[in-house]
């Protein structure tokens, strides 16, 4: 990657993360309350047993909203500040303006996820692979998301819709399915409902990784499978709708 | 030298909708072509176009000689745009907002920083300007934008009606920046106040419903239309036996009379005898506008010596 291009990546990193945090503090606590408040009220609840679990689940939950929140974002520079069609007529490519957006939403997030991340050293005592392996699960859960963003972006053009979409979805993602506690909690016929969420495969690679959750071996791969298929489907989905040009 | 010459650029929106016919026109050189038409003319689907962003249904357009349809890529260095109803980003002040447009174009960050603290001098605002975008006036808010796009390193700069909606004061401090610049770059902008373009534009398109009109100085305009002078009567239009011109009825019941000099001449002593109250004025282009694109009530001509 050249020297421009790098440029061209950081230009949407200081917009709408660095910048935005910079000039609006509140923001910063406000990622970190979202995810840090469902980790208090699970762990009261469980009376301790499921810190880990709930640390984990507010790892995959900050990812979800991170990447849902790019539709917002997305839309509101397009259609309020014409930001988009100021970087089309530039040297700027799509790809570039929008893989540096998906990373200003990481950038966004790195102080929570700093925060989640000592007290998963803290109470978690993970072995390297587990580490490996939960990174691996959180990067792919952040590019399910990102994508999903990217398109839902692509399909409205009102900021107000897509916020209301933003906190619709990331609920339906994060706190609905077992993210935050095990699926052996949720009664037999709703568990169904929740393999629709294609989190609950993520949670389930992550708990049984770290000893949380006991599954064969066939639903561990098969939880690999499914979760990949849905990412890359959703990840060309959105790069195909996207319009640069239009026409 | 910067050019722009477009050829039979047409526009038909995925609806149906037929926003440009057959649009030719060309330019070299610095200054300020202005294009001006009603809402729903077709200006920003032209700017559009122009500036890459939207596909042309067909047609061919050029600036500096790179065929911008065929390859947007190779152009896009040398223009800039600032959109219909953009605004600085809210959450940005305006050196953030400048830096990080400047790093789009590919600078880096402290080239960037320098560039940004120029440009807002240029357009004279204060270079350190401590707020953020959201709390500043309508007409700051277009002087940063036109600081972003003119820090470019772009010659070719599009503002689609950059100055709707800003009070008479800002909207002439904006004049004068724009003024200042158009030595040293190509500027097209949209309008529709008929005034922004009588001040700025070295060259004047006039669109209506998809069509480009005239493409002309304002001299060039004013030989157009064979008259030169214009009369408005306020009230009705007082009944003569003949007139050498044309009427047009305007708004609030007023009518103007688009002559020559001899004529405007006559009617005046006619008016004055009668007590009808006028003024008479050398064209404008607002004259030239509503004569191009506004259906005139009558159009009469008679040989001189029947005045
Ligand atoms: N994306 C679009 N899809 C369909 N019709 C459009 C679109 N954009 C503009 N139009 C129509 O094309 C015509 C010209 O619009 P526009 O170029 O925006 O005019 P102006 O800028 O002169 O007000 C209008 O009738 C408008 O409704
Ligand atoms: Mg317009």
């Amino acid at each position: 990657m050249n020297g421009k291009k790098l440029n061209q990546i950081i230009a949407s990193i200081l917009i709408n993360s660095i910048y935005a945090m910079k000039n609006y503090p509140i923001l910063l606590i406000n990622t970190l309350l979202a995810p840090l408040s469902i980790l208090v009220i699970i762990v009261f609840i469980s009376r301790g047993a499921l810190l880990g679990v709930g640390i984990e689940g507010a790892l995959i939950m900050t990812m979800i909203s991170a990447g849902i929140g790019l539709q917002g974002d997305l839309s509101h520079l397009k259609n309020d500040f014409k930001l988009q069609d100021m970087v089309v007529s530039s040297p700027t490519s799509a790809f570039i303006y929008m893989f540096g957006m998906g990373i200003s939403e990481l950038v966004f997030s790195i102080p929570v996820i700093l925060l989640l991340s000592i007290l998963a050293v803290l109470f978690l005592h993970l072995l390297v692979i587990q580490w490996i392996i939960l990174i691996i699960i959180l990067l792919v859960v952040f590019l399910f998301s990102i994508s999903l963003g990217f398109f839902l972006s692509t399909l409205t053009t009102d900021v107000m819709q897509s916020w209301g979409f933003t906190g619709l979805i990331s609920t339906l993602l994060s706190t609905v399915p077992p993210v935050y506690y095990l699926i052996t909690y949720i009664p037999k016929p709703f568990q169904y409902i929740a393999y629709l969420s294609p989190t609950t495969y993520a949670a389930e690679i992550v708990q049984s990784t770290t000893g949380y959750l006991k599954i064969t071996q066939l639903n561990f791969l098969l939880d690999w499978i499914i979760l990949i298929i849905v990412t890359l489907i959703i990840f060309f989905i959105s790069i195909k709708k996207s319009k640069w040009r239009e026409d | 030298m910067e050019s722009i010459k477009c050829k039979n650029l047409s526009k038909t929106y995925h609806g149906g909708k037929k926003a440009l016919k057959k649009i030719t026109f060309s330019f070299k050189g610095n200054g300020i072509i202005s294009i001006i038409g009603k809402n729903g003319a077709g200006k920003t689907t032209l700017i559009r176009i122009l500036s890459t962003e939207l596909m042309p249904t067909s047609g061919s357009a050029y600036i500096n000689d790179i065929d911008i349809i065929k390859t947007p890529e190779l152009i896009r260095e040398k223009i800039a745009i600032v959109p219909q109803e953009a605004r600085p980003i809210h959450w940005l002040s305006p050196k953030q907002n400048i830096i990080s447009y400047l790093m789009y174009r590919g600078y880096g960050f402290f080239e960037s920083m320098e560039k940004a603290k120029t440009a807002l001098k240029k357009v004279s605002l204060n270079s350190n300007l401590n707020k953020i975008n959201r709390v500043l006036s309508g007409g700051t808010k277009r002087k940063v934008l036109v600081a972003t796009v003119l820090s470019s390193g772009a010659k070719i700069i599009f503002l689609d009606e950059p100055t709707t909606g800003l009070d008479p004061i800002s909207r002439n401090e904006l004049w004068d920046v724009l003024n200042k610049l158009k030595k040293d770059y190509l500027i097209i902008l949209t309008t529709h106040y008929l005034e922004e373009a009588e001040r700025l534009a070295d060259k004047v398109g006039i669109i209506d419903n998809g069509k480009l009109l005239a493409f002309d100085s304002i001299d060039g305009l004013r030989k157009k239309i064979k008259y030169n002078y214009s009369l408005k009567v306020q009230g009705d239009f007082p009944k003569l036996k003949s007139y050498h011109g044309k009427v047009i009825k305007g708004i609030d019941n007023n009518y103007q009379i688009l002559t020559n000099e001899e004529g405007s001449y006559i009617l005046s002593k006619i008016f004055i005898k009668k007590g009808i109250r006028f003024s008479t004025n050398q064209i404008s282009l607002e004259d030239i506008f509503y004569y191009m694109v506004k259906k005139p009530i009558t159009e009469e001509r008679v040989e001189e010596d029947e005045w």
